[in-house]
C-alpha cells in the first residue's frame, strides 16, 4: 500500500513539526481541529486508532558540542506528558498511514476531540479519558467507558498502583525449595 | 435486568411513558458481558446506550511488565474465536520493529491457519446469528460441527483447540505433524457441501429474509466516517479488504475474490460472510497445492530487544481490521502495548442503527455486527 | 463399597435400594413389583440427574461450555437437557470466565436469584483463581470470594470432555448430601451480600465467611508479584 505523505500537510501548516524518530506529525495546541478538518477535505477519510501514550518525568543525556567546540553530554529534565496519537489512513485512494500527535501535560491533561470530524474516534477517545485522564474539548459524551463510574483513578499512568487483594499462594518452601535449587525436582 | 423507569411524555394529547429496560450483562444471547440500556416507546427503540468494560482485563498494563514473546498467548484471549490471527497481528507488528525474514513454508502455513481460522469465525457467527433470530439450537449445531473438524486440525498442529498460541516472531512455533496437510485438504474439499447445505436451508428462508431485510441498514459514508471495518463494511458497499490493500504476507500470490453488498442491512452483512467462506475455501485449495518445503523459522535473535522505534502493524481479521501498535524503547519490554479491537469500534453506530427499529431488531443488529467482548473490553 | 478406578478416585456409598431389608425380602419385593429405597438415595438421584445449567458464560471458557453442550460432546447425555437463561429456574451456575470486579456484583445478585437447590461450577483459571490475568487492577481473583464453590474445573480453557467430567463429579458430590444436615436445604434459600463499588475498588475485596485467605506459614508478609522478565 502506497504511503501517505506528510508534506502537503506540513506544507499547509507550517507550525507543525515533523518528529523523524516517530515518523509522526506534532500537532500544536489548539490547531489539531483544523488541521484534521483539512485533512478530510484531501480525501483522509478513515481514522484507524486513537490511543494516549504516557511518559513519566525523566532524565534525557545527550550529546552536544558546547562553546569551545567540545563534545559533552548534558542532562536536561524531560517533563512529564501525555500524548494521543492518530493513525489516519484514507480508504479512498487506499494509502496510509499518517500519524498525529497531540501533546499535553501530565497535570490538567486536555485535548482536542477529533470525534466531529472522524466518528471513529468516539469510544476510542472516551477510553483514553478513562484510563489516561484526558479531557477532550468537544467530545459529545465523554465518560467513563471500561471501568465502572465511581471509580476516581486513571489505571494505565505509569505511576498507578493497583489494589493489593492477591493472597498467599503456595510456593516452593522448605525441603521442596531445596531440592528445586538442585534441580531435582521440577516446580 | 433493573426495574424499568417511567418517564411520562405528552404524545398526540395522550399521556404515555417511555420505558427503560437494561439488556444485559447476562442475557441468553451469546455475545458475551454486554449491556445495553435501551429507552422504548411501546416497542420502538427511541434511545441506546452501550455500556461495556465488563470483561476488562486490562491486556494492554500487563504486556508493559512482560516481554514480547511472553505477551503472545494473551493475543489469544483477546478475541478467543480467531486465536491464530490474533497471533498473526501481533507477530506482524512485532516483526516490523526488527528486521526478520520469514520463510516461504511458514508464510503459505500462516495463510492456511488464518483463512481456517476465517472459516471457523464465520461458520460460528452464521449458527449464533440465526440463534439470535429465534431457531434456538439446531442450526448452531450444525456449524458447530464444521467448527470441530477444523479444532480437531489446530490441536494437531499447536497443541491446544482454541487458545493456540502458534506464531512466533520470524515463522511459527513447529511444523505440521506428517499426513496433516491430507487431512486439512480433506476438510477444506468437505466444506462446500456443508455451505450448499446452509445456503438451501436458510438464505431462501422467507423468515430469515423478512426480519433481516432493511432491518438496521447502514450508509456508506456514515461507515467509512466511524471506521467500520470488516465485513460489516463490505456490505455497505465499500470493497476495501486489508488482504488486497496491504497484501501483508503472500496474499499477493492468491487469486480470490472480495465480496461486497449494496444496501448494508444485516441480510448483506450475512450473505457477505457466507460468500466470504467460499472465498477462503479458494485460498486455502490454493495455498494447500503450493505450499513448499523448508524451514518454518527464520533468524531471529535470542532476546528479542528492538531499539526505540514505534510501528502499527494490522492485518484483516474475521472480524474487521485488528492492529497492533507497538512502542519499543529498548528494553525486553514493550513500553506502550496497543490493540486496536474492530469489534469495539464496530459498536460505534450501534445506536445509529437501532433507533426507530423495534426491540426485537435490536438484538438480530447486535448479532449481525459480529462482536466478541474479549476483544471490546480487552 | 462400589470403587471406580484408583486415578479417578469417584467413589459412591452404598446406597443401593433396600439396604435396610435382608436379600430375601427384598427380592420377593422386587418380583411383586415393589422397590422398596431411602427418601435420601431418591432425591439425590432425582436432583443429580436433572441438574439444569444457567447460561452464564462470560468469556473464552464459555465457547468449550457450548460446545460441550453440541452434538459431539452432548451435556444432556448426562441429564443437563435444557440450558434456562433465567436464574430463577436453574440449578447449576457454570461460571466460566474471568470475573472482573466490575461484572461482580452482577454475578452475586444472579446467584441470589437462584432457587435452592443450587450450586456452582468455577470453570476455567480465571474463575478458580484469577487466572492468567491475575496481575489485574479490575480482575477478581477467583469467584470463590464472594460465593460457594462447588466443584473447581480448572485449564485454559478446559476441553470439553473436563467440562462433563466435572458434571460427573458434581453429581457424585449431590448423591452423598443429606437432607436433614446440609445447610442448603434447611436453612432456605442462601442469599450473599452484593459487594459495592468506591472509588478504588469493590467494599468489601471478599466475604469473610465464605473465604478467608489461606495463612501464609513464612515470616514474611505476603509481597505484590513481581514483574517478570521472561
Amino acid at each position: 500500500m502506497s504511503e501517505l505523505s506528510h508534506e502537503p500537510l506540513l506544507k499547509e501548516f507550517p507550525d507543525a513539526c515533523w518528529d523523524e524518530a516517530a515518523g509522526a506529525v506534532i500537532v500544536p495546541e489548539g490547531r489539531a481541529r483544523v488541521m484534521a478538518e483539512w485533512l478530510l477535505m484531501q480525501g483522509v477519510d478513515y481514522c484507524s486508532n486513537v490511543t494516549g501514550v504516557d511518559y513519566l518525568e525523566a532524565e534525557v543525556k545527550e550529546k552536544i558540542t558546547n562553546d569551545a567546540g567540545e563534545e559533552e553530554t548534558v542532562t536536561r529534565t524531560e517533563p512529564g506528558r501525555i500524548d494521543v496519537v492518530y493513525h489516519l489512513y484514507s480508504m479512498r485512494d487506499q494509502t496510509g498511514p499518517l500519524v498525529l500527535k497531540q501533546r499535553t501535560g501530565r497535570e490538567n491533561a486536555q485535548a482536542e476531540s477529533l470525534t466531529p470530524v472522524w466518528r471513529s474516534c468516539e469510544l476510542q477517545e472516551r477510553e483514553v479519558f478513562d484510563l489516561f485522564g484526558v479531557d477532550f474539548k468537544g467530545h459529545p459524551d465523554q465518560r467513563r467507558i471500561l471501568m465502572w463510574d465511581e471509580y476516581e483513578e486513571h489505571p494505565m499512568r505509569k505511576d498507578y498502583t493497583e489494589p493489593f487483594d492477591y493472597e498467599w499462594e503456595p510456593t516452593p518452601h522448605d525441603e521442596i525449595l531445596e531440592k528445586h535449587k538442585k534441580g531435582k525436582v521440577i516446580v | 435486568m433493573v426495574a424499568p423507569n417511567y418517564e411520562l411524555i405528552a404524545q398526540d394529547g395522550l399521556e404515555t411513558s417511555l420505558l427503560e429496560v437494561s439488556m444485559g450483562p447476562h442475557h441468553p444471547s451469546t455475545h458475551g458481558v454486554f449491556r445495553m440500556d435501551v429507552k422504548l416507546d411501546g416497542e420502538t427503540v427511541v434511545d441506546l446506550k452501550p455500556v461495556f468494560g465488563y470483561l476488562h482485563r486490562n491486556h494492554e498494563k500487563l504486556a508493559e511488565n512482560m516481554s514480547y514473546l511472553a505477551n503472545m498467548p494473551f493475543t489469544d484471549r483477546l478475541d478467543y474465536f480467531n486465536s491464530m490471527t490474533n497471533n498473526w497481528a501481533y507477530a506482524l507488528a512485532a516483526e516490523g520493529l526488527v528486521e526478520i525474514e520469514v520463510p516461504e513454508r511458514a508464510e503459505y502455513l500462516r495463510v492456511i491457519m488464518a483463512e481456517l481460522t476465517r472459516l471457523v469465525n464465520h461458520v460460528s457467527l452464521v449458527g449464533f446469528f440465526v440463534n439470535d433470530l429465534g431457531a434456538l439450537g439446531t442450526p448452531l449445531m450444525y456449524a458447530f460441527r464444521e467448527r470441530e473438524k477444523i479444532l480437531d486440525l489446530f490441536e494437531e498442529a499447536s497443541g491446544a483447540r482454541m487458545m493456540c498460541n502458534y506464531f512466533r516472531f520470524g515463522g511459527l512455533r513447529c511444523d505440521v505433524p506428517a499426513g496433516w496437510l491430507d487431512r486439512a485438504r480433506e476438510v477444506v474439499d468437505q466444506f462446500p457441501e456443508f455451505l450448499d447445505e446452509y445456503e438451501k436451508l436458510l438464505c431462501e428462508n422467507e423468515i430469515i429474509l423478512s426480519r433481516t431485510q432493511g432491518i438496521g441498514t447502514l450508509s456508506r459514508e456514515l461507515a467509512i466516517n466511524a471506521g467500520i471495518t470488516g465485513p460489516m463494511l463490505r456490505a455497505s458497499g465499500v470493497a476495501y479488504d486489508l488482504r488486497k490493500v496491504d497484501a501483508y504476507g503472500i496474499y499477493d500470490r492468491f487469486q480470490f475474490r472480495v465480496p461486497y453488498g449494496e444496501v448494508g442491512d444485516c441480510y448483506d452483512r450475512f450473505m457477505v460472510r457466507m460468500l466470504e467462506m467460499r472465498e477462503s475455501v479458494q485460498i486455502l485449495r490454493q495455498a494447500l497445492d503450493g505450499i513448499p518445503e523448508g524451514e518454518i523459522m527464520g533468524k531471529a535473535p535470542r532476546v528479542f530487544k528492538p531499539k526505540p522505534a514505534e510501528v502499527y502493524g494490522r492485518v484483516e481479521g474475521p472480524k474487521g481490521e485488528l492492529g497492533f501498535y507497538l512502542i519499543a524503547d529498548g528494553t525486553p519490554k514493550p513500553y506502550r502495548y496497543r490493540v486496536r479491537p474492530p469489534s469495539l469500534i464496530n459498536l460505534t453506530v450501534l445506536r445509529d442503527m437501532c433507533l426507530g427499529q423495534k426491540i426485537a431488531d435490536a438484538v438480530v443488529i447486535l448479532g449481525s455486527i459480529d462482536i466478541v467482548l474479549g476483544e471490546v473490553d480487552r | 463399597m462400589v470403587e471406580r478406578s484408583a486415578e479417578l478416585e469417584m467413589t459412591v456409598q452404598n446406597t443401593s435400594p433396600g439396604m435396610d431389608l435382608d436379600d430375601m425380602s427384598s427380592a420377593e419385593l422386587e418380583r411383586a413389583g415393589v422397590i422398596v429405597t431411602r427418601a435420601d438415595f431418591l432425591y439425590n438421584w432425582a436432583r443429580g440427574n436433572s441438574v439444569w445449567p444457567l447460561t452464564f458464560g462470560l468469556a473464552c471458557c464459555a465457547i468449550e461450555m457450548i460446545a460441550a453442550a453440541t452434538s459431539r460432546f452432548d451435556m444432556s447425555r448426562f441429564g443437563s437437557e435444557v440450558f434456562r437463561p433465567t436464574p430463577r429456574q436453574a440449578d447449576l451456575m457454570i461460571v466460566s470466565g474471568t470475573v472482573t470486579k466490575k461484572m461482580a456484583p452482577q454475578v452475586v445478585r444472579i446467584y441470589n436469584q437462584m432457587p435452592e437447590p443450587k450450586w456452582i461450577i468455577a470453570m476455567g483459571a480465571c474463575a478458580i483463581s484469577g487466572g492468567p490475568f491475575k496481575h489485574g487492577y479490575n480482575v477478581l481473583k477467583g469467584i470463590d470470594r464472594y460465593l460457594p464453590v462447588d466443584v473447581y474445573l480448572p485449564g485454559c480453557p478446559p476441553r470439553p470432555e473436563a467440562v462433563l467430567q466435572s458434571l460427573n463429579y458434581l453429581q457424585e458430590k449431590i448423591k452423598k448430601q443429606d437432607i436433614k444436615t446440609d445447610p442448603a436445604f434447611t436453612k432456605g434459600r442462601r442469599q450473599y451480600p452484593v459487594p459495592e463499588f468506591t472509588g478504588k475498588d469493590l467494599e468489601p475485596p471478599y466475604n469473610p465467611e465464605v473465604w478467608s485467605p489461606p495463612e501464609n506459614p513464612n515470616s514474611e508478609p505476603v509481597q505484590p508479584p513481581k514483574k517478570t522478565t521472561a
